[in-house]
């Protein structure tokens, strides 16, 4: 499977866990996520309000950039979508950086919105493509959101599944550990022990991700693709199959 | 009462340790303000991003002009880590408060209401309040054992953005970037650039007065076309992603750097 195939695939994947949530929020620098809400929105599966930020079309706010964290702590908002560059087998995510802080190996670019969202939105997605022993550790350098709170903090949301190129977890917020819930056709069981740097439990049978039937792929690359040209023209453009050229 | 000046007579309001609220890019950055005030070496700065930056926090760090750096996120988007940044904290060269963006919307809220800090939900159990000795956990004085995050006001020395237009009567005209005005509320001053000048009073019609900010809060207007270039404008152009993609193959290194530095600020005002 070539790269624009896997990216429709995890677009397709992504948009099936939105199934059931009807406001959603799409962050920075997400262009696979932002594509699986609008997928979801056109399937009919749910989502009825979705909001980009840095679009201006697919964006109603009118309050500035705290819009989003007001909607949010209100339970305004459903379904939003976190990464990081690590994440951990406790959902602990860190998008700081990697060694002693704050003067460490790595730098990212800092934790953005999440020491909030994850607390606040109902089904937090966590999204990262890279899965491997670098990207999934046993235990963040730096916690940028923690996966899990004790019984006094308010939290009404937190992370629901991490899905990656590799497979999709679900997460249990009362164990605070991850399940593997299938693996995508070109991964392997194996594969997954292989590149997990995190403990996770296992079904007695793994299934296979699905993979979008035609008619998905169809709306993916016609009106999904001209969507989420308006904020990611690059990716639309070199990622995104063209489906009128075809 | 707001003035028309020149670009470096605006920017020279600007001083040196002043703390500076800039936008985040998909706001009106001043970049035409931020070259100015790389030449005229304004250094010591408190940036604050509100929440987040790119290029134009990684030019003043890479000027050597940033103590301090307070911001939820410093990166170049999609063309990676924000080099300057990351040498500069390596380093030890700039002082790092990391913050979360909500954190730094509420903590500006807080000065637009006079008030001493705003109390905000979330980010208990992180190492971002972990690395905050400024921001206290209290007991929320309306519930039982219900801890919550205590903010301090920022309180900005000046706000430096770019936006749509000025009118005649030094109003401004944000529409709804709304972040702009809470910024500029929270500051003691505000300096912006404009890409266009209208001639009348945008408070002479409901429609542009329900997005304009007041001539009472703001010091100092320049005139300033394309101020936001390299960095785009929302409505009026795109970034300039040859230009961007130039600076992050040179910022790599610090001569790298200095080397695109000086080119740029030769060619950017003059073309």
């Amino acid at each position: 499977m070539n790269e624009a195939c896997r990216t429709e695939f995890l677009i397709a994947t992504l948009a099936r866990l939105l199934t059931g949530s009807r406001r959603v929020a799409v962050g920075a620098q997400s262009p696979i996520p932002g594509s699986s809400a609008f997928l979801a929105q056109a399937l009919d599966l749910g989502p009825q309000q979705v909001t980009v930020l840095g679009s201006r079309r697919n964006n109603d706010f009118t309050e500035g950039g705290r819009e989003l964290f007001d909607r949010a702590a209100q339970g305004r908002v459903d379904a939003f979508f976190l990464g990081g560059g690590q994440i951990d087998g406790a959902a602990n995510i860190n998008l700081v950086g990697i060694g002693d802080y704050p003067q460490g190996k790595v730098r990212f670019p800092g934790s953005f919105g999440s020491s909030y969202l994850y607390f606040l939105i109902p089904k937090v997605i966590l999204f990262r493509e890279e899965h491997t022993p670098r990207t999934l550790v046993e235990t963040v350098d730096f916690i940028s959101a923690p996966g899990t709170s004790p019984a006094n903090i308010y939290r009404p949301g937190g992370p629901t599944a991490l899905v990656t190129g590799r497979c999709v977890f679900s997460f249990d917020r009362q164990q605070g550990r991850f399940t593997l819930a299938s693996v995508h056709p070109w991964s392997s069981l194996a594969e997954v022990r292989d590149q997990t740097g995190f403990t996770f439990d296992e079904p007695d049978l793994c299934p296979v991700t699905p993979a979008p039937d035609p008619a998905m792929l169809t709306i993916i690359r016609g009106p999904i693709r001209d969507r989420i040209a308006e904020t990611y023209p690059a990716f639309a453009r070199d990622v995104l199959k063209d489906d009128s050229s075809a | 009462m707001t003035s028309s000046l020149s670009l470096s007579q605006a920017v020279s309001l600007i001083k040196p340790g002043m703390t500076l609220a800039i936008p985040p890019e998909y706001c009106g950055v001043a970049m035409a303000a931020t070259r100015e005030l790389i030449r005229q070496k304004t250094g010591k700065l408190h940036i604050v991003a509100v929440p987040q930056s790119g290029l134009q926090a990684d030019m003043l760090i890479g000027a050597g002009l940033v103590a301090t750096v307070e911001a939820a996120a410093i990166t170049m988007g999609e063309r990676g880590p924000a080099p300057r940044f990351v040498a500069a904290i390596k380093s030890g060269d700039i002082a790092m408060m990391d913050a979360t963006c909500p954190a730094i919307h509420a903590a500006l809220q807080a000065s637009e209401k006079g008030l001493p800090f705003l109390p905000l939900r979330g980010i208990l159990g992180t190492d971002v309040l972990a690395n905050r000795p400024d921001w206290r956990v209290i007991d929320n004085p309306f519930g039982s054992d219900d801890p919550i995050i205590a903010l301090p006001a920022i309180r900005p020395d000046v706000a430096l953005f770019h936006c749509e237009m000025a009118d005649t009567c030094g109003n401004l005209w944000i529409g709804r970037r709304r972040e702009l005005a809470t910024m500029a509320h929270a500051s003691a001053a505000t300096v912006a650039t404009v890409e266009q000048i209208h001639d009348g009073d945008f408070f002479a019609d409901e429609t542009l007065a329900a997005g304009a900010l007041p001539a009472a809060y703001v010091d100092a207007i320049a005139h300033v076309p394309h101020g936001t270039w390299p960095l785009a404008m929302p409505g009026f152009h795109d970034a300039d992603a040859t230009a961007l993609d130039a600076y992050c193959a040179a910022a790599v290194s610090s001569d790298g750097f200095a080397a695109w530095l000086s080119r740029h600020l030769s060619h950017a005002e003059a073309a």
